[in-house]
Parts: C-alpha cells; structure tokens; sequence
C-alpha cells in the first residue's frame, strides 16, 4: 500500500466539547475510502482536521509521508488536498465560472482538470457557466462544489456527506463522476450515512462512532458484517 | 430658494459624496475580506490629506502646475497605501484569530496614535491647501458660481465605482475578494494565501482612503479632527450601503451627502440628528442594509469564543473580601484628590461592568454605550436644574429614566446583530449627543450645565465617596446576581445558540431587550452618580470617545469574566492619572498602550486572574 493520507490518534475539541478522541486510520493512494458513522460521530469534525479548519488537540495526519498536522488550510491545499463541505459552501455571488477561478493556480504545468474535461464530467455546469452559482439547484451547486476543488488538482479529495438531500437520480450521476475521478488516480475519502450510495463508490470503509474508529477494512467485507452494521448504523436489512 | 440654487445645493452634495464614497469604500472592502471594523480608515483619511500638503510643499514652484498637484496626490494615496500594508503586517495579523473586537481595538489605538502624531508632525492648527491647478475657478449655473474643482469631484465618484467594479469583476484579484466577502474560509481551502489577500485588500482600503484624504485639500482646511468627523460618515455609509457591498456604499454615499446639502438649507438645527436617523430607519426596514447581505456566522471560530462563566471561588471571595475592606479604609490613606479619583473608578467600574452584561452574557456588542451613561447624567442633571429635584430623587429618576430610553431604543436595535447592531448602537448615541449639542435652551448646548452638587450633608468628599461605593457596589451586585440567575443562564443560552434557545421555549428578543434596558438603567445611574460628583455635564459624556473608554475598560478587564470591566476601569483610570499627567502626547502614549495590550493580552487581565482562581480555587 503506497502512502496516502494516515491519521494517527487524532483527538479534537470543540472548546469543552471533545468530538475526537482517537481517531487512526489510513487511505492508500487511489483508493476511495468512506467514514461511515451516525451523526454526531465526527466524520466531518475529522475531515475538517485533516483540511486545518479544525486544529487537532493531539495525534499526527500525514499526506503523502509528510506531516501536515496544525498547517494552515491553504498550505494543506497546495499540497494537493482538496476539501468539498457539507454545506457545499459555492460562492453564491459568483458565476459558476468564477466560481471555478478561485480555485485556479496561476504556477504552470499541465493541468489534470482542465475545464474542457470538468465541463465533461459535468456537462450541466458548461450550461451554466455565466450563471449566478446562487441560482443553481442543489444537486448542480454539489456537482460545481466538486469541479471547483478539482480545479486545484488534489490528489487526494475530501467529501463531507455528498450525497445528502439530493434526488437519488443526481446521486447516480454522482457515483458515475466518482469512479470517473479515482479512474484519474485520485483518491477520495468521503464521509457518509448513505450505505446504499457508499457501497456502490467505496473500497474501504471505516466505522466510526463517538470520536473512534469501530471498524476498519474493505467495503464488500463490512456488507457481510451484520452485528457492525447493526450496532454502529442500525441498519437492517442489509443489500 | 429659486431652482439654480436647489441645483447647485444639490451638485455640492454630489460633490462631498464622492470623498466619502471613497473613504466608505475602502472601508466597506477590508470589512467584507477581513471582518475588522477599521476604526483607523479615518486617520488614513487625514493622512492622505496631510501627505499630500507636505508632498505639495516639498514640490516648490512645479505644485502648482497640473501634473505636479495629481503627481502629489496619488503619491500621498499610494503612501497611506503603504502605511496600512505596515499595519496589517505588523499590528494585525497576529490577531486575526482573536475575537472579533480586539482588532477593532487595536485600530482605536491607532487613531490615538495617529492623532498626536499629526498634531506633532504638522501642528494643531488648521493648514489650509493650494487650489487645484488649471481648475481652480468657478463655472457659472443658474447663475451660480460652482467650483470647477468640485465638478471634477463629481465626476471622480462614479469613475471609482467604476475602476472598482472593472478590478472586482475582471481580474483574479477581484473575483477572489468577492469570494471572500462571501466566505473566505472556504476561499483558504482552496489554497488561496489568505495573508497574501488581507494584505492586499488593506493596501487597497488605505490608498482609497488616502486618496480621498488627498482629493479634499483643494476644498477644505486639514484639522487634527477630520479622522473622527469622517470616521463616523463613513461607518454610517458603510453600514446603509450593506457591509461589504461596494455599489451599496455609493448609494448611501450619495444619499448622505445629498442629506447634508439638503437638510442644512431645511432642518438646519437637527443635520446630526437626521443623518443617523436615516441609518436607523435604514436598518430596521433592511437590517443588513440596502445591498448587504446578512451576516454569515463563521464556522470554525465560532465555537470557543466563550468559556462558560463561573461564580466566585472561595479564593476570589477571600480577594474581595480584601478589596472591600481596603475600599473603606481607603478615605484614611489618601488626598482629597485621590479620593476624586477613586470615586471616578468606581463610577466607571459601575459603567463598565454594565456593558460587560451586555457583551459577555448579552453577546451584544455596544458602541453607542455613552448614550445611557449620558442619558443618566442629563436626567439627573436636568431635575436638580430644571425642577429643582433632590439629588436622592434622581438616584432612582436617573436609572429609570436612562433604562426607559434603553428600552425604547432597544427595541429596535435587539432585532439587529453583529456589527450592524453595534453601528445601531454608535447611531442611538450620536442621535442623544446630537440632540444634547444642538437643543440650547433645555441643555445648555456645548457648555452643558454647571453647578449640579450634592446637598449639604453629602457635600464632603468623603461622605460622598462611600455614598458611591455604596451604590456602585449594589449595582455591582445587582449584575453579578443577574449574570448566574435563570434570567442569565437564557442570556447564555440565546448567544451561543439562538434557534436552540428558542426551542426551548426562551423568547430571544424579549430576553436581549430586557438586557439592554437593565444594562442601559445601570450605566445611567453611573452617569448620575457622575454627575453629582463632578458638579456639570456637557455633551462629551455622551460621545464616541466616553463609549470608547467604556469599551476599552470592559476588553481590558475582559468579557470572560464576571469581574473583568470592574478590574478593567481600575486599570484603566490609574493608566490616565499616571500618563496624562507626563506628557502633551498622552493620547499617543494611551494609544500605543491599547495596542500593546491587544497584543499581549488577548483574554483581558481578568481572564489571565480568573484562570489562576480557577485552577486553585
């Protein structure tokens, strides 16, 4: 396994709130990988730890074999981390194409992302490129989120809840851009609830409950594991 | 009143419009990248004018061709340019992750600075500057003669928006200070520099304002007083055009400076009052202003920006338990004049605390908290002067009389948050100074009312002062007790969390509005117990600088802790009874002092005590 991104005991607070406690785990470059986990568990609290918008209190995250603990976001960025949130978070004010400039780098070199080939991965956006990202719909405000990540050339993509209030039909297209972007060599870890959506994208999986890791190890492994699912999920039925 | 006249008044709006569209301007671009409310833009402002006289000076005969006077002008913008790129770098990067006020601070202890510094570098008298070369005549409308040079300012405002709007939507620049304004944490996730930015963006705010700074000698005198009088315009604009939004501030631009022109030639007695009722109504119709956006909380900061509160430890008790005896001891050991001071402390301990209430449990940040301070003196001064009252009658008329003006105001200002309800605040303020200033015959105008002592029995000093310790040490009391009674706990509850609050069943309005008045009803009965002490009043005790004081005792002291603003005026009066005293630059002096202390003293000298009781009490 070639070094990507590791945690090591990453433990983190919200002031006197303490949301990690012990957090290790590893994704090897161009794996996708998911952190499962039921609200309030701190998949985006650990996501946010590795992009710098959450300080860790103890613990080491290594990319790529360097430590980039306690960096700066931007810093962390450069490296070659992108990060999409939650809340999608696109500049409302801005085109769609503006959007995507903020995350251009000036330095040369040739690109993975051109936009020729995100307007192919999402062909809505090229539709909508002169458009106000404010008046996009929330499936096509998630697919720019994307793209303008992407733009920054990670080789590592952080995606908190993604498929999270979108029509299941956008969430297809999602899965289908996913694999299309590991295809690229990039590897992904994203945060979910959807096991349905996680199974179909992920190799590995991660369980984690209250600030732990539960359960560590391949995604077609964890779907036979009823009593893990059951406990950590509570998920029946399994698919 | 003929048309050529309401013509020309109407172009002289125009005109002083485009100066203060460029002060707003700049003002409005670091706001919406940085979140720091620059108190300082107006010491920019008069720098750039200064600079540009001495840039004039310095010229000798080529100042008065053309080339040589905009030559010095944009020499004097680009060099205010550069003082605020020194500013960011040195003074406020390493704050950025403080709480929002301590920036805001620090650009006050600027301003101090700044003050002296020009009074020292070009002397305290007015200068007056050269005319404009080339257009330094008159054109003729309606009959009336109009300066050329005003013309050209006219044209000047809207040719900015323009530049503005070119460089915002153009370049890269551009496009990632308006990502920025939007979320610029999210901007920094995408690898942008966000030093790099800020430094930029202050460099771009300074050099407007210094250019604004620069444009206005040709038409008036420089004074050591410009910075506050355009500091206060600007915020107005800044905050009716939306923070943040640039077209927003050239249309409130617009709308003050027509205000003015206008309102001189109508309302000629209340322009003051006009201009920040303007704001007012502004802000209840469209509380983010015309073309703002609502504030967006930041995310990540958010959360430990408040320690939870504790009560005294036994250890803390034990120290004001000492604290209270010497307070009593205290006529022994000193002078007359020393008792002065200590009455003053406690006055302002009284004042000070009361607007800690607000900030800390409140999470309402005041910068109009002069206004009940004053109100409570004006009350109290007015009775004694007007009706002959008692002086124990205005003990409770003056409270009662500053906390129905707090809640009247407060109804309006609680729906507000943030900075827009902190310039709601500075606006309440300005409109009572205003009123204090310009109604003659009830307040005695600018000279204020004299001869408002104590009666026979409480006339000594010493009796006086522990009548003072007395009522400050109950108001004191009355404020700790409401920080740890239900009614506080709700306050807490609402300012960390406002929807959760009210799913629980806490009316939020109801709970911040009652605040504003209770905290309202106790800096007025400081301003009361003030006024008896020091035997007058005068409008000062309701302007910027008095809330400033106040700000700077409570953020001195610290928020964090119940006791802070209390330690805090302590502090900060023995400051200025130790440095006034030494030198003509006290200001200076008193500045540079705020800064060091928002460098080195990011939880107050309250916060650093009460982690010590903490951990051993």
């Amino acid at each position: 396994m070639t070094a990507g991104l590791e945690l090591e005991r990453v433990a983190a607070a919200y002031g006197a709130a303490q949301v990690l406690f012990d957090m290790s785990f590893a994704v090897a470059a161009g794996e996708v990988a998911v952190l499962l986990g039921r609200n309030g568990a701190g998949k985006s609290t650990t996501l946010k730890c590795i992009m710098g918008l959450v300080r860790p209190l103890s613990g080491t995250i290594r990319f790529e074999g360097r430590d980039i603990t306690g960096l700066e976001p931007w810093r962390i960025a450069r490296l070659g981390i992108g990060y999409v949130p939650e809340e999608r978070r696109i500049f409302s004010t801005l085109t769609v194409e503006e959007n995507l400039e903020v995350g251009r780098r000036r330095a040369g070199g040739p690109r993975l992302w051109s936009y020729d080939r995100l307007f192919r991965l999402f062909p809505n956006l090229a539709v909508l490129r002169r458009q106000r990202a404010g008046h996009l719909s929330g499936g096509e405000q998630q697919m720019l989120a994307i793209a303008r990540t992407l733009v920054t050339d990670p080789r590592l993509l952080l995606l908190d809840e993604p498929s999270e209030g979108l029509a299941p039909v956008i969430v297809e297209q999602l899965a289908a851009a996913l694999i299309e972007i590991k295809a690229q060599g990039v590897s992904v870890l994203l945060s979910e609830q959807n096991l349905h959506f996680a199974a179909a994208v992920s190799d590995r999986a991660f369980v984690v409950e209250r600030g732990h890791v539960r359960y560590a190890g391949e995604m077609r492994r964890l779907l036979q594991e009823r009593a893990v699912l059951e406990r950590y999920l509570a998920i029946e039925g399994v698919p | 009143m003929d048309l050529g006249f309401v013509a020309v008044q109407f172009l002289n709006g125009l005109a002083s419009a485009s100066s203060l569209f460029l002060t707003a301007a700049g003002l409005t671009i670091i706001f919406g990248v940085t979140r720091i409310v620059n108190f300082a833009h107006g010491s920019l402002y008069m720098l750039g004018a200064y600079c540009a006289l001495s840039l004039l000076a310095a010229m000798g005969p080529w100042a008065s061709t053309p080339t040589g006077f905009w030559l010095a002008v944009l020499a004097a913008a680009a060099a205010v340019g550069t003082i605020g790129i020194v500013v960011e770098v040195g003074l406020l990067r390493p704050i950025y992750r403080a709480p929002e006020l301590f920036p805001l601070l620090l650009t006050f202890g600027l301003v101090l600075i700044v003050q002296d510094l020009v009074k020292y570098l070009w002397g305290p008298e007015d200068v007056l500057g050269p005319r404009a070369p080339g257009l330094a005549s008159f054109v003729r409308i309606f009959g009336y003669r109009f300066p050329q040079y005003d013309l050209l300012l006219i044209a000047i405002g809207p040719l900015a928006l323009l530049a503005i709007w070119l460089l915002f939507h153009r370049t890269r620049f551009g496009i990632l200070v308006r990502a920025a304004t939007e979320d610029r944490e999210m901007v920094e996730a995408l690898g942008v520099n966000q030093r790099l930015l800020f430094t930029s963006v202050f460099f771009l705010g300074a050099t407007l304002a210094g250019l604004a700074g620069a444009l206005q000698i040709p038409r008036q005198a420089a004074t050591p007083f410009m910075d506050l009088d355009i500091i206060v315009e600007a915020f107005v604009v800044t905050v009716i055009g939306g923070m943040g939004s640039v077209a927003g501030a050239f249309l409130a631009a617009l709308l003050i400076g027509e205000l003015h022109a206008f309102g001189i030639l109508l309302f000629p007695r209340i322009t003051l009052v006009l201009v920040f009722l303007v704001m007012a109504v502004v802000l209840v119709l469209r509380p983010s202003g015309l073309l703002g956006r609502p504030e967006a909380p930041s995310a990540a900061s958010r959360h430990d920006s408040f320690p939870p509160l504790r009560p005294f430890g036994w250890r803390a008790l034990a120290t004001v338990a000492v604290v209270l005896v010497l307070l009593l001891l205290l006529p022994i050991f000193v002078s007359e004049y020393g008792l002065k001071v200590a009455i003053d402390t406690l006055v302002f301990a009284l004042f000070a605390t009361s607007l800690g209430f607000l900030m800390g449990p409140g999470g309402l940040i005041s910068f109009g908290h002069a206004a009940w301070f004053g109100l409570g003196a004006y009350a109290a001064a007015l009775l004694v002067d007007h009706l002959g009252a008692r002086m124990e009658v205005t003990f409770l008329a003056a409270p009662l009389a500053a906390g129905l003006g707090a809640s009247l105001f407060g109804w309006v200002i609680v729906r507000l948050s943030g900075v827009y309800l902190a310039m709601l605040t500075l606006a309440v303020a300005q409109i009572l100074y205003a009123i204090a200033f310009q109604w003659v015959e009830l307040t005695g105008g600018d000279n204020g009312l004299i001869g408002i002592w104590p009666p026979e029995w409480a006339r000594g000093r010493t009796v006086y002062y522990y009548l003072v310790l007395a009522v400050t040490l109950s108001g004191l009391a009355l404020l700790g007790r409401a920080t740890f009674a239900p009614f506080g706990y709700a306050l807490r509850g609402i300012r960390d969390s406002q929807p959760r609050a009210e799913a629980i069943g806490i009316d939020a309005p109801f709970h911040r509005w009652l605040a504003f008045a209770f905290s309202g009803a106790l800096a007025g009965l400081a301003g009361c117990v003030y006024t008896f002490s020091n035997g007058s009043i005068d409008p000062s005790l309701l302007a910027i600088p008095t809330s400033v004081d106040a700000l700077v005792m409570t953020l001195l002291g610290g928020i964090h802790a119940v006791s802070g603003p209390a330690i805090g005026a302590l502090a900060f009066t023995l400051l200025e009874d130790l440095v006034m005293p030494l030198t003509d630059y006290w200001r200076a002096l008193l500045g540079a002092i705020i800064v060091l202390l928002v460098l080195g003293f990011r939880d107050g000298l309250a916060g650093s005590l009460e982690r010590r009781f903490a951990t051993k009490g």
